[in-house]
C-alpha cells in the first residue's frame, strides 16, 4: 500500500523561505541599471483636463522621460473590455493615460520614468494639471436618478446595463405566498490592501526581440496574451513571471492596470529595465476596490416558513469603469439563493458608474454581498413568523438527497448553469448548533443579563460556486537525472500554498516524496496553456489535471520498474521514492527508472552507465527509442469542469456587547467549511482562517471613505482599519467533507469561503445580544461602534 | 510615499543639536519616528534636515529621584514600560503605555516624542496632564520647565518655543492612598483613542481628597475635566457624586462628528469612561490604604 500523501496535513514547503526573508518578490529582484516610474494622478473625481504641463518634470536632473496620453502611441486607447456580456450595454475602460477627462482622484494622468523612485516622485510634483471639476453624485441611489450627473455624458443614469436572472415561475410564487418578508441592506465598499502592493517591472531584450516582464498578477498567460496583443510580439517572445506574490484577493487578477502596460513600453522605449512598485497610498486610489451593493429583498413564505420565491432588485457601484464585466454582480445574482431551494426567483440589479476606482472581484466576488441579502432576510422571516433561527433554515435547505439540484434557467459566472453538485447542509447547521450548545447558550445568555452583560448568538449559512473553468493544464516529468518530480501548471501562487498541495497531488501517485516534488508556475516560460488563479478554482482546476497527468505519468513508471525488474505490473508498488516488487525488498529508485526510460549517449553517474549503448540493459535490435515512444517519465493533461462546484459551510459567534461603550468582544468564533475532499487540512485551514480575518474586516471595521466631491478620506493604513491580529478571533475551525462527484479528486474550492458569512454572524449576534434593547435590525456592513451608539439611541428614544 | 530631499545630522550632545536646529528653522529633530517619518513619506512634511538625537546619551536616562521620575525625551516607550522602578514608582504609568499603538511601536516610539507631537487623542499627554507632569526644555544658554497644564495647546502644537528641544519628562510619584486607572476606547487595539481618561482618585476617610481627570481623543487637545473633578472633591467616588461627575464630563467632549465617531458617541464615551476609571481608581486607593 502506498504511503499516503493527498489528505495529509503536510507542513507548507514554501514557508522556511518566506519566514527567513528568503523570497523574491518583484522589488526584491536585481535589474541592473533599472529606470524607476511614478504616476501623475488626479486630485478631483471628476473634471475636464485642460492642460497637462510636463516641462518642468521633464527638466528634473535624472528624469528620463514624462509619458502622458500623447507620447505612448497605439496604447492611447480604452484597455480591453475582459469579459463582455449582451446586457452590458454601456461598456466603460479606462485609458492607460488620462486624455481630456478624469473620472476618479487616483486616474493615471502621467507618467514619470527616473533613475529612481525619490526623483520619479519629486517629478510628480512638478506636473502641473489644470482641471475644471464636474459635478458628481457619490450617493449610488441618487446616482442613478435623471437629474443626476453623468459620468461618462453618453451613459445615461449612469447604468452600465439592465440585468435581470431569474428561475422558476416567481410571479406565481408571490401569489401563493402566505406571508412576504422585505428588507433593505447595504454593503460598503472595501479593498483587498494585499500587504504587497501591486509591482511590475519589465526588460525589453532589443538583441533577441524579447520582452520579459515581472508582474505580481495573478494571471501570468493571460497578462502575456494581452501584452502580446497590444504590443504585436509574437507570445514566444513575451514571457510574464509572477514571483512570490505578497497577496492577491482578487485585486491582482484584474489586468491592466494602466503600469502593466507603460512600464513594458517604458521599457522598449528606453532601452532599459524600468520597474514600478505601486505604493501604499496608490493601491488604495488606484488599485480596484469592491463591495458596494444595496439590495432590496422579498421572500415569499408559506406560515410554516418554507421560502418559496425570492425577488431581488439590486444597485451594484461598479466604479467608474467597468474593465472586468459584469462579474462581481453577476455572482451575487446567482447565489441569492443560498443553500436554500428557493425554486422560484428573479434578480433584477443594474451596474452604476459612480466617479471612484473601478470595481472588480475581490475575495468572495459578489458571495459575501448575496449571502448577507439572504441571511439578513432568514433571520427576519424567522422573527415575523416566531420560528427558530435554525429551525427557519432547515425547512428551506437543499436535501442531501437532493443532489445535483439545478437552477433551471441560472447561468453562472463561468457561463455554465448553476447545477449544486453535492452537499450536506443540515447536517452540518445541525453540528454547529451542537458544537455552540445553542440551550447551554441560553442558559449562559440568561444570566448573563441580570448580571447587565449582554451576549448575543449570531449565525450565517453560506454556499460558495467554486473551480470555475474553463481549464486548466497540468504537466509531469521525472527529472532523468536526480530523479525528482517536476510538475508545473498555469496558474499563479500568492500565498495560498499551491506548491504543497500540488507537490502532493503528484507524490501520491508517483511515489515520490513531497519534498522530491518540484512546482514551478507564475511563469509562461514554464507552462504555457491555462488562465489564472482566481475563483477558488486552482485545487479543482489545476489540481485535477495534475492528477490526471500524474494518472499517466504512474502508468509509465510502473511499465518502466516492471521491465526493469522482471515483474508483472501488477506486483509493483510506488512509495518512498521508488519502486518495489511487492512483497520484496526489490526496488528501483524514481532516479533509476526515470534514467532508463531515457535512452542516453553519454554517462554521468552510475545509474545513467545502464542507460548507454552498450549497456547489457539497454541493449536494442532496433532504435533505442522504440517508434511510438517518448523519452523518460513525461505526461501532459488537463482538466475542464463541466460546471462550478459548490462548497458550502456554516460560521456562528458569541459576541458580548458592551452598551455602553457600544463595544464588542467576541467570545467564540466557530467555523465549519466543507471543500469536498481535503488536499491539506493545514492549507484548508489558513484559507478559511485567512477568509474570516478578511471577513472580519468587511463585518466591523473596514470602508473605503470619500467625501461628497469624491475625495477619498481614508486611504492609508492608519485611517482604513484593516482589522489586526488582536481583532480577528481565534476561530475554531471545524472541518467536513462532502465529496464533489464533478472531478476526480473528489475538491471544491476554499479561497474564498472563510470571507463570505462573516458579516453575517457579526450583524445577526450584535441583534441578539442587543435583543432586550429593542434595537432596529442591522441592515449595513461593515457595523462600527459608533452604529451600535445610533441604533441603541433610537431605540430608547423610540 | 518616497520623502523629498533632505540632510542628516547625528549628534552627540544637545548643544550640538541645538546648534544645527538654530542654524535652520526648517529642520526637525528625529526622536523615534514613528510619527515624522510617516508625515515625511506622505510628503505631509518636508524638513530640510533632521537631527537624530539618538546618540546623545543625556537624553536617554531615567530615575526616580524622590517623588519625581525623570524621564529623558529619548527614552523609547517600552523600556519605560518595562522599568521596575518607575512601575513601583507610579504604575499608571504602565498602565497607560500598554495602551500606546503597539509593542514594536514603543519599541522605537520615545517618551518625549509623543508629548512633544502632542497628538490630542494620544495616551502619553493626557497622563502627562492627569499626574501634574511636566517637561523641561532646552534651549541655547539656557532651559526652563513647562507644566503639563500649560505646554498643550491644541492638536500637535505645544507651547515649545522655536529652538527649544524637549529634553525631559518628569512625572510625579503616585502619592500615598492614590488609586489610579486609564481607559480608552479605540476602533483597534493599539489605535489612537475614541475617547481615553486617566484617574487619579486619593481617598481619605472615604471621600475623595484629590481627583485628577484628563481625557485623550474628545477635544482639541488633552483636557483635564475640571468640572468632574469637582463633583467628586470632598465626596465618596460612587453614587451621586459619580454620576454628576460622570454627567459632566460629557460637555468636555467637543470634538466635532468624524468618520469614527460621532459627537454624541464620545460625549456618552467619556461620559461613561469617567464612571468606570473612578471606580477602577477608588478601588485600588482602597487596596493601597
Amino acid at each position: 500500500m502506498s504511503t499516503r500523501q493527498f489528505g495529509e496535513a503536510i507542513e507548507r514547503n514554501a514557508d522556511p523561505a518566506l519566514l527567513r526573508g528568503e523570497g523574491s518578490f518583484i522589488d526584491d529582484i536585481d535589474l541592473p541599471g533599472a529606470f524607476h516610474a511614478a504616476f501623475a494622478r488626479s486630485s478631483v473625481a471628476r473634471a475636464k483636463i485642460r492642460s497637462v504641463d510636463v516641462s518642468a518634470a521633464e527638466a528634473l536632473d535624472g528624469v528620463l522621460k514624462v509619458y502622458t496620453c500623447d507620447n505612448i502611441g497605439a496604447l492611447d486607447a480604452p484597455l480591453p473590455l475582459l469579459i463582455p456580456a449582451p446586457d452590458l450595454t454601456h461598456p466603460r475602460t479606462q485609458r492607460p493615460l488620462a486624455r481630456d477627462d478624469v473620472f476618479y482622484v487616483g486616474q493615471c494622468i502621467a507618467m514619470v520614468v527616473a533613475v529612481d523612485r525619490y526623483v520619479a516622485e519629486d517629478a510628480v510634483r512638478l506636473i502641473d494639471i489644470d482641471y475644471v471639476p464636474l459635478p458628481v453624485e457619490m450617493d449610488l441611489e441618487k446616482a442613478v436618478e435623471d437629474d443626476a450627473p453623468r459620468i461618462h455624458a453618453d451613459v445615461p443614469n449612469n447604468v452600465a446595463g439592465r440585468f435581470c436572472v431569474e428561475t422558476g415561475d416567481t410571479d406565481a410564487a408571490f401569489a401563493e405566498a402566505e406571508h412576504i418578508t422585505r428588507i433593505k441592506i447595504r454593503l460598503e465598499r472595501s479593498t483587498a490592501a494585499p500587504l504587497e502592493c501591486r509591482a511590475i517591472a519589465a526588460r525589453w531584450e532589443a538583441v533577441t526581440g524579447e520582452l520579459t516582464v515581472w508582474d505580481g498578477t495573478q494571471a501570468t498567460l493571460s497578462v502575456r496574451g494581452g501584452l502580446a496583443s497590444l504590443f504585436r510580439i509574437d507570445e514566444d517572445k513575451v514571457r510574464v513571471i509572477a514571483p512570490n506574490v505578497g497577496g492577491g484577493f482578487g485585486q491582482k487578477i484584474m489586468m491592466f492596470h494602466p503600469d502593466e502596460v507603460l512600464v513594458p513600453l517604458a521599457s522598449m522605449e528606453l532601452g532599459r529595465p524600468v520597474k514600478y512598485i505601486e505604493d501604499r497610498v496608490e493601491n488604495f486610489i488606484g488599485a480596484s476596490q469592491e463591495r458596494t451593493q444595496i439590495h432590496t429583498l422579498e421572500i415569499a413564505a408559506m406560515k410554516d416558513g418554507r421560502v418559496i420565491g425570492l425577488k431581488d432588485d439590486f444597485l451594484h457601484d461598479t466604479g467608474a469603469f467597468i474593465p472586468y464585466g459584469i462579474a462581481v454582480a453577476h455572482v451575487s445574482s446567482t447565489s441569492i439563493a443560498g443553500p436554500y431551494r428557493i425554486p422560484n426567483f428573479r434578480v433584477t440589479f443594474r451596474p452604476v458608474y459612480l466617479p471612484m476606482v473601478q470595481v472588480t472581484p475581490y475575495r468572495g466576488c459578489g458571495r459575501p454581498h448575496a449571502c448577507y441579502a439572504i441571511e439578513r432576510a432568514m433571520d427576519q422571516l424567522a422573527s415575523e413568523l416566531d420560528l427558530d433561527r435554525f429551525e427557519v433554515r432547515r425547512r428551506n435547505f437543499i436535501g442531501k438527497d437532493e443532489f445535483p439540484y439545478p437552477r433551471e434557467g441560472l447561468i453562472f459566472a463561468d457561463g455554465l448553469q448553476v447545477i449544486y453538485d453535492s452537499g450536506a447542509y443540515e447536517e452540518t447547521l445541525n453540528r454547529l448548533s451542537e458544537a455552540i450548545d445553542v440551550e447551554g447558550f441560553r442558559a449562559e445568555q440568561a444570566a448573563a443579563r441580570d448580571q447587565g452583560r449582554y451576549l448575543g448568538l449570531g449565525f450565517g449559512f453560506y454556499v460558495e460556486g467554486t473551480g470555475l473553468g474553463p481549464y486548466e493544464g497540468g504537466y509531469i516529468k521525472i527529472h532523468p537525472i536526480t530523479g525528482k518530480v517536476y510538475v508545473n501548471t498555469g496558474l499563479t501562487d500568492q500565498g495560498q500554498g499551491h506548491e504543497t498541495v500540488f507537490a502532493q497531488i503528484a507524490a501520491e501517485q508517483t511515489g515520490a516524496r513531497v519534498e522530491d516534488v518540484i512546482v514551478v508556475e507564475g511563469d509562461t516560460g514554464a507552462f504555457e496553456w491555462g488562465v489564472a488563479t482566481f475563483a477558488s478554482r486552482a485545487a479543482v482546476c489545476s489540481g485535477n489535471a495534475i492528477h490526471k497527468a500524474a494518472v499517466k505519468a504512474r502508468a509509465q513508471i510502473v511499465e518502466a520498474a516492471a521491465n526493469m525488474m522482471e515483474c508483472s505490473k501488477e506486483d509493483i508498488d510506488l512509495r518512498d521514492g521508488a519502486a518495489w516488487v511487492k512483497g520484496t525488498d526489490r526496488r528501483a529508485a524514481l532516479a533509476e527508472i526515470a534514467t532508463a526510460t531515457n535512452p542516453l549517449r553519454y554517462a554521468f553517474n552510475e545509474p545513467s552507465k545502464s542507460a548507454t549503448q552498450f549497456a547489457p540493459a539497454s541493449r536494442h535490435d532496433g532504435p533505442q527509442l522504440a517508434e511510438g515512444r517518448t523519452p523518460g517519465v513525461e505526461a501532459t493533461d488537463y482538466y475542464s469542469p463541466p460546471h462550478a462546484t459548490w462548497a458550502f459551510g456554516a460560521h456562528a459567534a458569541v459576541i458580548e456587547v458592551d452598551p455602553e461603550l457600544c463595544t464588542i468582544v467576541v467570545k467564540r468564533y466557530l467555523c465549519i467549511h466543507d471543500c469536498g475532499r481535503m488536499i491539506n487540512p493545514t492549507i484548508v485551514d489558513g484559507q478559511v482562517m485567512g477568509g474570516i480575518a478578511q471577513g472580519v474586516g468587511g463585518a466591523f471595521y473596514e470602508r473605503c471613505e470619500f467625501d461628497e466631491e469624491g475625495i477619498p478620506l481614508n486611504a492609508n493604513f492608519m485611517d482604513f482599519l484593516m482589522p489586526y491580529a488582536t481583532e480577528v478571533p481565534d476561530a475554531e475551525i471545524m472541518h467536513s467533507e462532502t465529496p464533489s462527484p464533478l472531478n476526480p479528486l473528489g475538491v471544491k474550492g476554499v479561497g474564498e469561503a472563510g470571507t463570505i458569512p462573516v458579516a453575517q454572524v457579526y450583524a445577526s449576534a450584535v441583534e441578539d445580544a442587543l435583543q432586550p434593547f429593542g434595537i432596529a435590525p442591522i441592515r449595513e456592513a461593515p457595523l462600527t461602534p459608533d452604529a451600535i451608539h445610533r441604533m441603541l439611541k433610537q431605540a430608547s428614544a423610540a | 510615499m518616497k520623502p523629498a530631499l533632505f540632510s542628516y545630522s547625528a549628534p552627540q550632545s544637545v548643544e550640538e543639536a541645538l546648534e544645527v536646529l538654530a542654524s535652520d528653522e526648517m529642520a526637525r529633530p528625529l526622536a523615534g519616528g514613528q510619527s515624522l517619518i510617516p508625515t515625511m513619506n506622505f510628503r505631509i512634511a518636508a524638513p530640510s534636515a533632521l537631527v537624530d538625537l539618538r546618540r546623545i546619551g543625556a537624553l536617554n536616562g531615567r530615575a526616580v529621584e524622590g517623588d519625581v521620575i525623570r524621564v529623558g525625551a529619548m527614552t523609547r516607550q517600552r523600556d519605560l514600560e518595562r522599568d521596575g522602578a518607575v512601575q513601583r514608582a507610579n504604575p499608571l504609568i504602565a498602565e497607560v503605555l500598554g495602551n500606546v499603538a503597539h509593542i514594536v511601536i514603543r519599541n522605537r516610539g520615545t517618551v518625549g516624542g509623543s508629548i512633544a507631537h502632542a497628538d490630542a487623542a494620544a495616551e502619553l499627554p493626557c497622563m502627562l496632564l492627569a499626574t501634574g507632569g511636566s517637561v523641561v526644555a532646552r534651549r541655547a544658554g539656557g532651559e526652563r520647565t513647562i507644566a503639563a497644564d500649560d505646554l498643550f495647546l491644541f492638536h500637535m502644537t505645544t507651547s515649545l518655543e522655536a529652538g527649544e528641544l524637549l529634553t525631559e519628562v518628569r512625572i510625579p510619584a503616585l502619592p500615598p492612598r492614590t488609586g489610579y486607572a486609564f481607559q480608552e476606547v479605540a476602533r483597534r487595539h493599539g489605535d489612537y483613542a475614541l475617547a481615553g481618561v486617566c484617574a487619579l482618585v486619593t481617598l481619605k476617610d472615604g471621600v475623595c481628597s484629590s481627583v485628577r481627570l484628563a481625557a485623550c481623543g474628545i477635544a482639541s487637545k488633552p483636557t483635564r475635566l475640571a468640572e468632574s473633578e469637582a463633583a467628586l472633591l470632598g465626596a465618596p467616588p460612587e453614587g451621586e457624586a459619580l454620576g454628576r461627575a460622570s454627567d459632566a464630563a460629557r460637555d468636555y467632549a467637543t470634538a466635532a462628528d468624524d468618520r469614527q465617531a460621532s459627537a454624541d458617541y464620545r460625549r456618552d464615551l467619556v461620559s461613561a469612561l469617567v464612571r468606570r476609571t473612578v471606580t477602577k481608581a477608588a478601588d485600588r486607593a482602597r487596596e493601597r490604604a
